[in-house]
């Protein structure tokens, strides 16, 4: 398969993008050479643990990082250079055309000011409305988020509201000059299971009815099945699996994809069931060995995975994984059963006899 | 039941005299003196079981004495009371009568109304030195704590230059240099204050930039001044003006300070409690007519515990404010 050269260009397309802090140990490699597209109306979830580099990639996008980051690479939205965008310092491209929703609802709203103020602060900055409109229009945009009795809420200040009501508002603000690029850093980390669903469902009602795209940033893969329509695993600043979801769940080929979906507890595993961890903790990001970086931890790993950073496989745009010994192929189960022979992976990391199957 | 599940029946509530009340009440709010009395989520308008702070009984007692002298410092030439700079040579050093409240000191001039004069002088001198201070300090703390880097460097060195010369000096030295008029008074007392009030507003502002509300305002577009303006100066102004009176109290006695060293705003017009203690401040005024230096001291007294009083409890207000965030 290739390319269709007769597809829509992407809304947003990510070419090797590199960020880089320099520390005072050394250049923390945070992002290593990401690139993505996304199409209108779309979404793709980035999925990884933390410190893979899936919020830096996210704040890069959003000019966000601190002056001191090195970034190099190409961000394309709809044809247009946002780097050079944000450099020139346009007005009414961010918060206009892309915007973002934050982690912690706690802190991302202004704690002086009425929610309402803050809304309509968005709108007249960039629509220009007057005072009067823009506090009615908040009042609505507050009503269209789900917000129980909005025109109470429009005078009420952040500290007043919980944090699923004040991620509401959040969104709502996001959403005042009508995006079509929607960046949600693990919206729902902050708040708890029940409101967290509300709040996915919602960002996935207001994305399809306004035609939005979105790219939903998360830890948990929970989160993203059944929302995205693609999903990219990111590990030590690297996309290591990126599909449609549906592949991506019932056909992962990266031994990470494969952990990281049997790190979730089920609801049909018997009662005090042992979770099954991934072993090891994530790689330093300063100074990395030419390896795969997830190879210390990965239970296929053979000799040749320490040997050099494996490829992403395939174009952009189909099913990529970066391994030499992909789980659910030839290589991978011989790699596996050698491993099991062995008792313990070419990198060191002890594997049972038995135990659950490749 | 889930609060995020509850959709209560009316969507558009109607402009109801409830609402009004509630939106005076949010008037208060902004300034912060009316503490909201809910604190929950969504629990409908009313419960009022959340504790209430009060700033209590004698904040007020305070507040009503500044604002007493506050009126009478702005009304004093309307007021019915004897001229205050009036030389009379029948009556030098009165005790207290019903025609003179507080005698009269050695120039037979009333001490009442030149008490009450005197909180022109030194309220205004106190009032306009801190408020140069916190618009001086204040801008430059925030632009050094939000643009860090070089400016912040520079800036900082001038906080730390003004606070290690010796303030005295400093103000006798202006003062002695310039012509002693209020103006040059109270900036000589606002530059001392520039240094304290900037590192104050430069510290808040570091934390407050850290804070995610920024990088929203940034992603929705704002820009930095606006975000300076619209995000920053809101959050710093808080703590800033919880000091307000604090700062406002050792201004007054700074006045009092130069005037005792005689480097206070000049004339024999400008009357000030600093003044008319020196005037009163002879061995033998001392000794036989106390009343001429008792009672600008008293009311400078009051006036100074008063701005103490109500400004620590008002910081200790926002204090606590800051910490339930």
């Amino acid at each position: 398969m290739v390319e269709q050269a007769s597809a829509p260009a992407p809304l947003l397309s990510v070419r090797d993008l590199h960020v880089r802090f320099p520390t005072e140990r050394g250049a923390v490699n945070a992002v290593n050479g990401v690139s993505f597209d996304l199409y209108e109306g779309k979404t793709l979830a980035i999925v990884g643990e933390s410190g893979s580099g899936k919020s830096v990639t996210a704040k890069t996008l959003m000019n966000l990082l601190p002056r001191t980051a090195q970034v190099s690479g190409e961000v394309t939205y709809d044809g247009q250079d946002v780097r050079a965008l944000a450099a020139a310092g346009t007005k009414h491209f961010f918060g206009v055309q892309m915007t973002m929703v934050f982690q912690d609802p706690m802190t991302s709203l202004n704690p002086v000011k009425r929610v309402g103020e803050q809304i309509a602060e968005t709108l007249r900055y960039h629509l220009g409305r007057s005072r009067s409109e823009a506090l009615e229009e908040a009042e609505e945009l507050l009503e269209v988020v789900g917000m129980p009795e909005p025109a109470r809420r429009v005078s009420q200040y952040p500290h007043e509201l919980s944090g699923g009501l004040r991620q509401r508002v959040v969104i709502a603000m996001a959403l005042a000059c009508q995006p079509r690029l929607l960046i949600a850093d693990e919206p729902t980390t902050a708040v708890d299971v029940t409101v967290q669903k509300h709040l996915l469902d919602l960002l996935d009602r207001l994305r399809r009815d306004r035609g939005m795209s979105m790219i939903l940033i998360t830890h948990d893969l929970g989160v993203a099945h059944g929302r995205a329509d693609d999903v990219a695993v990111m590990y030590a600043g690297r996309v290591v699996e990126t599909a449609d979801a549906r592949t991506l769940f019932f056909d992962m080929r990266h031994p990470y994809t494969e952990a990281l979906l049997r790190s979730i507890p089920r609801i049909d595993d018997p009662v005090h069931h042992r979770l099954d961890p991934i072993p090891g903790r994530p790689p330093e990001l300063i100074d990395p060995p030419e390896a795969c970086a997830f190879a210390p931890r990965c239970i296929y790993a053979q000799g040749d995975c320490l040997g050099g950073v494996p490829e992403l496989s395939g174009l952009v745009g189909l099913h990529r994984f970066a391994c030499l010994h992909p789980t659910g192929t030839e290589r991978g189960m011989a790699a596996m059963s050698a491993n099991r022979a062995a008792g313990v992976t070419a990198a060191g990391l002890p594997v049972a006899d038995s135990g659950g199957g490749g | 039941m889930n609060a995020e599940d509850r959709v209560t029946g009316k969507p558009k509530a109607s402009r109801d005299p409830r609402a009004s009340r509630q939106r005076l009440l949010w008037r208060f709010r902004i300034l912060r003196l009316v503490r909201p009395s809910r604190v929950s989520d969504d629990s409908p308008a009313g419960d009022d079981s959340a504790v209430r702070r009060r700033l209590g009984f004698s904040f007020w007692l305070a507040v009503v004495w500044l604002l007493i002298m506050a009126f009478v410092a702005v009304c004093a030439p309307l007021l019915p009371m004897a001229d205050p700079t009036k030389v009379a040579f029948s009556g030098p050093r009165e005790p207290p009568s019903l025609d003179a409240w507080f005698g009269t000191d050695a120039l037979g001039r009333d001490v009442f109304s030149r008490t009450m004069y005197g909180a022109r002088i030194s309220l205004a001198v106190g009032g306009f030195a801190i408020v140069f201070g916190m618009v001086v300090g204040g801008s430059l703390g925030i632009v050094a704590g939000y643009f860090r880097g070089r400016l912040d460097q520079a800036v900082g060195f001038v906080f730390f230059v003004l606070l290690s010369f010796p303030a005295l000096v400093l103000a006798i030295l202006i003062t002695a240099t310039f012509e002693r008029s209020m103006l040059v008074v109270s900036l000589t007392i606002g530059i001392l204050a520039v240094a304290p009030v900037g590192l104050l507003s430069r510290a808040s502002t570091l934390v407050f930039a850290e804070r995610e509300f920024v990088a929203a305002a940034r992603v929705l577009g704002a820009r930095n001044g606006r975000i300076i303006v619209r995000e920053l100066l809101p959050n710093v102004v808080i703590p800033m003006g919880a000091l307000t009176l604090l700062g406002m109290a050792v201004a007054v006695v700074a006045e009092g300070s130069l005037a005792f060293l005689g480097l206070s705003v000049a004339g024999e017009d400008a009357i000030s409690w600093g003044k008319m203690i020196v005037d009163g401040a002879g061995l033998r005024d001392l000794q036989n007519a106390t009343h001429v230096t008792m009672f600008p001291v008293a009311v400078m007294f009051v006036t100074v515990l008063s701005l103490n009083f109500a400004g620590d409890r008002i910081r200790e207000y926002f204090d606590v404010k800051e910490l339930a965030f």
